[in-house]
C-alpha cells in the first residue's frame, strides 16, 4: 500500500546517503555515551574505581570521566565498598537525591551479599540491595578495573532498552550475563 | 635496646607495691596486672620515668571473661626511643566495668577507649566524648561480649546471616 521501496536496507546509494533513526535510539545513545558516575567509594573497592578512572583503564574513553561529587548531577551510583549500618541511612539519602533516570552498580563482594563479613559482621549491611534497587552486580574482591568497565557496559546496554513512551525501566526480565571469554 | 622485661616489671612493682597484683614475666607475652584505682598513676609513671619513657600507647582493648565474671582492659605500651614494651591488664567487674580514662596521659587513648566502650561496654570515666565509634549511634548491645546476639534487623534493614 505504501510506496516505500523494497531495497531500503540494501541499496548502497540509500545506505550511504540516508540516516534513519528513532527518537528513542537517539536519546538512549546520548544517555549511554555520557554516564556520569557519583563518587561513592566507601572502602577498598574505591581504589579499584580510582584505578578505572586513571590513565591505564581510562573510563573517560566511554564518556564516564566526570565523576560528580554531588548526587544531583550524577546518573550512575557505583557503590564501591562495604556499607555499614552507620553509613546505610546516608546511602539511602544520596540515592534518593539523584534525579531520574538513575542506575546503580553494586561493586564488590561486600555490597552484593556481605562479602567476607557475611557470617560474623554485626555492623555490615549484607548487600546494598536491602537498601536501594541495584541494576548491575560486579563481583570480585575487589573486581578488576576491566570488570567494572564490563559493568558499565551492561548499564549502557540497559540504558539502550529504555523507551520514552513507557518510563518503567525493566521492560524485560533481567538476564544473567555470562561473559563470552570464559 | 632498652630495659629487659624483668627490669621494667621490677621498676613498676617497687614504685607501686600493692597496686600491681600479678606479674607474669615468663609467659609468651609477659604482662602485669594492675588494680583499676591506680591506673592513672601507673600510666603517668610509665610515660614520665626517664628510664622507661613509654611514649606510645599502642592498644587499648577489652576482653570478656563471663566464667570469671570479669572484663579485662588490656593496655599495650611501647617506647619508640628505648625500644621496649609493656603490657598492663586491669580486671573489672563484669556488671559494672568502669575505669578512669587515660586520654590526658596519651592522646591516642581517646578513640581507642571509644572503641572499647562500643564493643565491650567498658565505661571510661572522665572521657570528654564517650560515644560509639564503629556501630551506629543508636545501636544496642556490645558486640564483642560473649553473650551478644546479632539483632534481627536495625531500623528496618534486615540483618541476614547466611
Amino acid at each position: 500500500m505504501s510506496n516505500i521501496p523494497e531495497n531500503l536496507n540494501t541499496d548502497p546509494l540509500i545506505k550511504s546517503n540516508v540516516f534513519v533513526s528513532q527518537v528513542d535510539e537517539l536519546i538512549n545513545w546520548t544517555r549511554a555515551s555520557s554516564v556520569w558516575p557519583l563518587t561513592f567509594g566507601l572502602a577498598c573497592c574505591a581504589i579499584e574505581m580510582m584505578a578505572t578512572g586513571a590513565s591505564k583503564y581510562d573510563i573517560d574513553r566511554f564518556g564516564s570521566g566526570p565523576f560528580r561529587a554531588t548526587p544531583r548531577q550524577a546518573d550512575l551510583m557505583v557503590v564501591a565498598g562495604t556499607v555499614t549500618h552507620k553509613m546505610a541511612p546516608r546511602v539511602k539519602r544520596l540515592y534518593e537525591q539523584m534525579p531520574e533516570p538513575k542506575y546503580v552498580i553494586a561493586m564488590g563482594g561486600c555490597v552484593i551479599r556481605g562479602g567476607p563479613y557475611v557470617k560474623h559482621g554485626y555492623h555490615v549491611v549484607k548487600g546494598v540491595d536491602l537498601l536501594i534497587p541495584v541494576d548491575v552486580y560486579v563481583p570480585g574482591c575487589p573486581p578488576r578495573p576491566e570488570a567494572l568497565l564490563e559493568g558499565l557496559f551492561k548499564v549502557q546496554k540497559l540504558m539502550r532498552r529504555e523507551k520514552i513512551v513507557d518510563r518503567s525501566r525493566r521492560t524485560t526480565k533481567p538476564e544473567v550475563y555470562v561473559p563470552e571469554h570464559v | 635496646m632498652g630495659l629487659a622485661t624483668e627490669q621494667i616489671h621490677d621498676l613498676i612493682k617497687e614504685k607501686f607495691g600493692d597496686a600491681v597484683s600479678d606479674d607474669q614475666r615468663d609467659a609468651v607475652d609477659p604482662f602485669i596486672v594492675v588494680k583499676a584505682a591506680s591506673i592513672v598513676d601507673v600510666a603517668k609513671f610509665c610515660r614520665d620515668d626517664p628510664s622507661l619513657v613509654f611514649n606510645l600507647l599502642s592498644v587499648v582493648s577489652g576482653v570478656d571473661y563471663p566464667d570469671q565474671n570479669t572484663i579485662e582492659v588490656v593496655y599495650c605500651l611501647d617506647s619508640t626511643t628505648e625500644k621496649h614494651r609493656l603490657i598492663i591488664k586491669v580486671p573489672l567487674p563484669r556488671d559494672n566495668p568502669k575505669i578512669a580514662t587515660l586520654e590526658n596521659v596519651w592522646r591516642t587513648a581517646d578513640w581507642q577507649e571509644r572503641e572499647t566502650f562500643d564493643l565491650v561496654g567498658v565505661v571510661f570515666e572522665g572521657h570528654h566524648n564517650l560515644a560509639r565509634i564503629l556501630c551506629a549511634e543508636d545501636w544496642e548491645g556490645h558486640p564483642l561480649r560473649k553473650d551478644y546476639v546479632i539483632p534481627e534487623s536495625y531500623r528496618g534493614i534486615k540483618n541476614v546471616v547466611y
